[in-house]
Parts: structure tokens; C-alpha cells; sequence
């Protein structure tokens, strides 16, 4: 790729698989537990995600030199806030049911451990540039696991997608429903996604099996 | 004959030296067990206690459920045709030859009953086949009681496809991602039954599911239902079952969950042959006699109203408890899994008086579904590491006392004793 020098493209593909904020670094599960029961608010909240990291390790990148370190997470705090509530706002004012399903989760981005972490850990030592995409490929690892989980848990759970009636019509008994299947009620209570998240991460280390952490 | 049979094994034996190392193998000992004796021994294992193998116990416990199986074959029946009779405005009484003991009964019951066996084997018994293979181990021989209380603690009804798929999710993910048979925190029979309770809620609870065919014909002419005593009890509703059914076992329930006698007879024969803990047993039964004296004395004293909906299952008489649901089968055939048990002497004390404690606790208070055996031995299943962890713990602290305070010692002993402290600590 002749846009990003091979060290940037790392930058962005590496949290999307070997150093996955959720599978691999087990940050930010909260949400990924609350929000998954529908793919179309864990794909919002991946966009949200996305934005807010992207936009807020750029702030941080530009003001690293002239934030003084004692008083640094306030700064942090306050640059995080301010995006999450343009978030919030957006979001009432153009989706307000999808925001009524998301509930204080977006406002509850702020305490994400991924977006403090990468603030920590990379913004606050790199260029605007390099930040950037480095929040946007953690964002963007994160909300990989949150659309995987989504997906399987409205398909499973509700048997739809976006809302979609992809599986049929389980009160009109259309479908898959004519054939005797359910909807599976486990899916939809927030163990399900943790079960799910435990398979991803399952499924992926004995994939790549120099993942797996020594004790 | 007998030179046939010797060349048969002695095939086999070589059949299985030239598979050794490579893929199938896992596969082809699991048959061949089947057949013969292996000539190893397990060298491993949490629950080897003694001279019986894993095998010997596994079919020690099976045994103790066949009658409870064979009591769930007519039961099924009986309580089909006593449905469709009390639909019809012919209550039934029971009577064990005349109308229970019946080939009618045996039959609709074994049509039913068996399909659900067969499933639960053969899902099960896939899944751990299939693991054994990927994994490169031997095939355990943990599925054998799973596959057998499985549908035994399932309604009747329950559909095929839903007890594969809860069969492969507590195959998997209650026992196999933590290492396979001895390895498990959770009993895996029991979280089959917990799933298919979180994710088939409708086919698990209500006054439908107990009774073959009920589902099928709601709202039709023919409708019939078979409500479970505690579902009465949870509605504030009369049942019509005397004492005697409910001890028999001649009462709506999961499969094989019934029969309270059956299942002591299953219990006395497991507790003489050493295979479950009796203490587990009887601190359960105390803990559930405790559990329901105080619902009583609440119920007694007026502190609760006739309105309240708790108010039956309250003043259920606190022996009946041990006697309807699947108390008994809980606490004789899961609660006693020496896997997810406590391990120690103590231990099992405080585990199971907390699991029928916790039971009737449930039972009385569960909104949704008033039986409650299943979650409680879940949760204890995961508190029994902690429980033995402090058995032990105090075990040490209480030993080490005695050394300090031991005049024979050599003086030296203060300084030996806090050495051994902080090996311990």
C-alpha cells in the first residue's frame, strides 16, 4: 500500500486480529456484554467507538507536550467527555430509539478501558498521524468483536438481523419456524455474550496457538 | 468358542498397537473398551477413590437410575391417559396394577422416553468422540451418567433438536473448555438443564409441558394439561394428589424425577456401595427440612398473608418439599457428582446443607418457575473450591496449633511451626 508505510498499516491491522483490544487484551467487555443482543446498536456502537478513539487520540497526540503529566488523566477525561457527549447528542438527535436502546453506554464510552489505554499507551507518545490510525485500528478491532457477537446473538436470539426477518416469522410460523425451531432465549440475557466472546477467544488462540498466554 | 473369542481379542489388541499415535486411535479404544477389558489402567484422574476404575463407577450410578427409568416409562403413560381421562371429567385414582402397571402405559412411555436416551447418547457421545479425536486423548468415559440423567431430568415433551443442541453446549462449554471428565466446575447435566430452562423457557415451565401431547392439542377440544404440584402451589391453586402419589411417584413432573421412593432406593443403593457421599445426602435433606421449617413458622406466625402468591409454597407442609420436584433426584444423583462436589469431609457438610437450603429458598421465591434444585446445585457447584479451600485451610491452622501447644516437642518447635506457617500461607 503506497498511502501507509508498512508500519502504520500495522498499526491498524494489528488490533484487529493478534492484539485485539476484547480477545486478546480483554479491555472493554462491559459494553461488548450490554449492548450485543442487536447487530444495529453494536454496529453503532462501533461507529461511536471509532470516533471517539479517533478523533480523541488525535487531541491527545497534538497536546501531548504541553499536558502536564501530574494532571494528565483529566485532560484525558475531559477530551474523552467531550467527544462522547457529541456522540450522545448526534445520536438523540438523529437516531433517538436506537439511542433509547443504547442507553447510558454511550455515555459509559468514557470509562472504556480501550480508549483510556490507547490514550495511555500510544497517544500520548506519537504523532497526530500515527495516533490516529492506531485508534482507528483498536476502535475498529473492537468493533469487529462487537459485530461478530452481534450478529450471532440477534440470529440466534431474536432469529433477525438489523431487525430483518431473515430466519421467518416465528409468530406467523414461516421459515425455519415452520419446521419446529425457536428462538433461543439464551442468547439475548448478556451470559450468552460472554460465552460468545469466550469462543472467539477460544477459537482464535488455538488458531494462532503463540497467543496463548504462559503461566 | 472360547479359542474364537481369544483370536477375536488378541486381533483386536493388535489392531489397536499398529493404530497407536495416530488420529483414530482414540476412536477405535473407545470401541474396543466396549468389548474387552484394556489392558492399562486409568493413571489419573480427580475422582479415582479407590480399586473401582471410572468405568465401574459410572455404571454403579446407571444402574441405580434404572428403576427410576423403568418407574419414568409407565409414569409417562399414566400420566397421558389420566390427563385425557380428567379432560374427559373421569379423574383417575391410582392403582398400581389395576390402571398403572399397564402395557398401554409401558409402551407410550417407552416411545417417548427412549428417543430422548437415544439422543442424549448419541449427541453427547459424538461431541466427546470428536474432542477425543482433536485433542488426541483417550475417549472418557465421563458422558456415561450425563447421557443417562439427562433426559431423565427433562419433560417428556421436550424437543429432539433442542436436547442436541443443549446437549452439545454442556458438553462443551460446561465440560470440555475446562479439560474434559474431572476437569469440569459445573455439573454438565445440569447446565443442559439450565439451558434448555434460559433458552427454551416455554417448553421447560407452565402446566403443558409435563404431559405427553399436552403442547400439541392446547386449544384444541382435546386440550389437556398436567401442572406439577409446585406449579399448583406457585398459582395459590388446589392439587389433587394425596401423599402417598407424591412419595410413589404418580405425580406430573420431568422424566424421571418423580418417584421420591425410587430414587431413595437408588440413593440407599449408592451410599452402601460407596459410590455417592452420604453426607452430601443428609445435610441436603436437613438443609431443605431447614429451609422449609422457617417458610412454615413465617407462614405460621401470620407474618405473611393468604394473599400473598408465596403464601402456599410457604406453608407447604416442609417434609413435602423432599417429596415432589426433583429435590430428590437432585440431591441423590447430581448434588453427590464427586467432580463438582466438595472434596472434604467438611465440606460436603456445608455444601450440601447450603444446596437443599438454597433449593427450597429458590423454589418459594423463583417468579418464573417454582423449582429450584437445578440453580442451586449450580451454585455450589461453583463454591466448592472455596468451601474446601477453607476446609483445608482451617485444617492447617488447627494442626499447626496443636504442634505449638504440644509439651513434648523440642523447643525448637515455636520457630518450626512458624516456618510451616508461611510454607502454607
Amino acid at each position: 500500500m503506497a498511502l501507509l508505510s508498512k508500519k502504520d498499516t500495522n498499526l491498524i491491522l494489528d488490533p484487529l486480529a493478534d492484539n485485539n483490544p476484547i480477545t486478546i487484551q480483554v479491555l472493554g467487555i462491559c459494553s461488548a456484554l450490554a449492548i450485543t443482543a442487536e447487530l444495529k446498536a453494536s454496529v453503532v456502537m462501533a461507529l461511536s467507538v471509532i470516533f471517539v478513539l479517533g478523533a480523541g487520540n488525535v487531541v491527545i497526540s497534538l497536546m501531548r507536550n504541553i499536558i502536564p503529566s501530574k494532571i494528565r488523566i483529566i485532560v484525558q477525561l475531559i477530551v474523552v467527555a467531550t467527544l462522547v457527549i457529541i456522540v450522545d447528542q448526534v445520536l438523540k438527535a438523529f437516531a433517538y430509539e436506537l439511542s433509547k436502546t443504547l442507553a447510558v453506554f454511550v455515555g459509559l464510552i468514557i470509562t472504556n478501558c480501550i480508549i483510556m489505554g490507547r490514550f495511555e499507551a500510544f497517544a500520548l507518545g506519537n504523532g497526530p498521524w500515527r495516533s490516529f490510525l492506531d485508534g482507528i485500528g483498536n476502535a475498529l478491532g473492537y468493533g469487529v468483536i462487537l459485530v461478530i457477537v452481534g450478529f450471532f446473538r440477534e440470529l440466534l436470539g431474536s432469529g433477525t438481523l438489523f431487525g430483518f426477518k431473515v430466519l421467518g416469522d416465528p409468530i406467523a410460523k414461516t421459515g425455519v419456524y415452520s419446521i419446529g425451531y425457536e428462538n433461543n432465549g439464551f442468547m439475548i440475557i448478556p451470559p450468552a455474550a460472554l460465552i460468545v466472546v469466550g469462543i472467539i477467544i477460544w477459537v482464535q488462540r488455538s488458531r494462532n496457538r503463540t497467543l496463548i498466554e504462559e503461566h | 468358542m472360547s479359542d474364537k473369542r481369544l483370536t477375536l481379542k488378541k486381533r483386536l489388541h493388535i489392531i489397536k498397537h499398529s493404530l497407536r499415535g495416530k488420529k483414530v486411535a482414540p476412536a477405535f479404544n473407545a470401541f474396543h473398551t466396549f468389548l474387552y477389558t484394556p489392558d492399562e489402567t486409568t493413571h489419573n484422574g480427580a475422582h479415582v477413590r479407590g480399586a473401582d476404575d471410572l468405568k465401574r463407577t459410572m455404571n454403579t450410578v446407571i444402574m441405580a437410575l434404572i428403576p427410576v427409568l423403568l418407574f419414568s416409562f409407565f409414569n409417562t403413560g399414566y400420566q397421558y391417559y389420566a390427563a385425557i381421562d380428567a379432560a374427559n371429567g373421569m379423574p383417575r385414582e391410582v392403582d398400581l396394577f389395576g390402571n398403572f402397571l399397564t402395557w398401554e402405559n409401558f409402551w407410550l412411555g417407552f416411545t417417548q422416553v427412549i428417543p430422548l436416551v437415544i439422543v442424549s447418547y448419541g449427541v453427547g457421545l459424538l461431541v466427546e468422540f470428536i474432542f477425543a479425536v482433536i485433542k488426541g486423548h483417550e475417549v472418557e468415559e465421563g458422558y456415561l451418567v450425563t447421557g443417562m440423567l439427562v433426559p431423565l431430568i427433562v419433560p417428556v415433551d421436550t424437543p429432539l433438536w433442542m436436547l442436541a443442541v443443549a446437549v452439545v453446549f454442556g458438553v462443551v462449554i460446561g465440560k470440555e473448555v475446562f479439560g474434559g471428565t474431572g476437569m469440569n466446575i459445573l455439573n454438565p447435566a445440569l447446565t443442559i438443564r439450565a439451558f434448555l430452562f434460559f433458552a427454551y423457557p416455554t417448553w421447560m415451565s407452565g402446566d403443558k409441558v409435563w404431559v405427553h401431547e399436552a403442547v400439541e392439542r392446547a386449544g384444541t377440544a382435546d386440550a389437556i394439561s398436567g401442572e406439577t404440584i409446585l406449579g399448583s402451589l406457585a398459582q395459590n391453586a388446589e392439587y389433587s394428589y394425596s401423599t402417598a402419589d407424591m412419595f410413589f411417584g404418580f405425580i406430573p413432573g420431568s422424566v424421571g424425577e418423580t418417584s421420591a421412593f425410587l430414587i431413595l432406593l437408588g440413593g440407599l443403593f449408592l451410599v452402601f456401595s460407596k459410590i455417592a457421599s452420604w453426607r452430601i445426602m443428609l445435610s441436603a435433606v436437613i438443609g431443605a427440612l431447614t429451609m422449609g421449617l422457617i417458610f412454615n413458622g413465617v407462614a405460621d406466625a401470620g407474618w405473611i398473608g393468604e394473599s400473598s402468591r408465596f403464601y402456599s409454597l410457604m406453608s407447604f407442609d416442609f417434609w413435602k418439599h423432599l417429596i415432589v420436584g426433583g429435590l430428590a433426584f437432585g440431591i441423590v444423583y447430581m448434588a453427590t457428582d464427586p467432580v463438582t462436589g466438595s472434596q472434604t469431609n467438611r465440606g460436603k457438610w456445608v455444601y450440601g446443607f447450603l444446596i437443599g437450603f438454597l433449593s427450597v429458598m429458590i423454589r418459594v421465591f423463583n417468579p418464573a418457575y417454582p423449582e429450584g434444585v437445578f440453580l442451586a446445585i449450580l451454585l455450589m457447584n461453583v463454591f466448592a473450591p472455596t468451601i474446601d479451600h477453607y476446609v483445608i485451610r482451617g485444617n492447617v491452622r488447627r494442626r499447626l496449633k496443636r504442634l505449638k501447644t504440644a509439651t513434648i516437642l523440642p523447643k525448637t518447635t515455636d520457630g518450626k511451626a512458624e516456618q510451616l506457617q508461611a510454607e502454607t500461607v
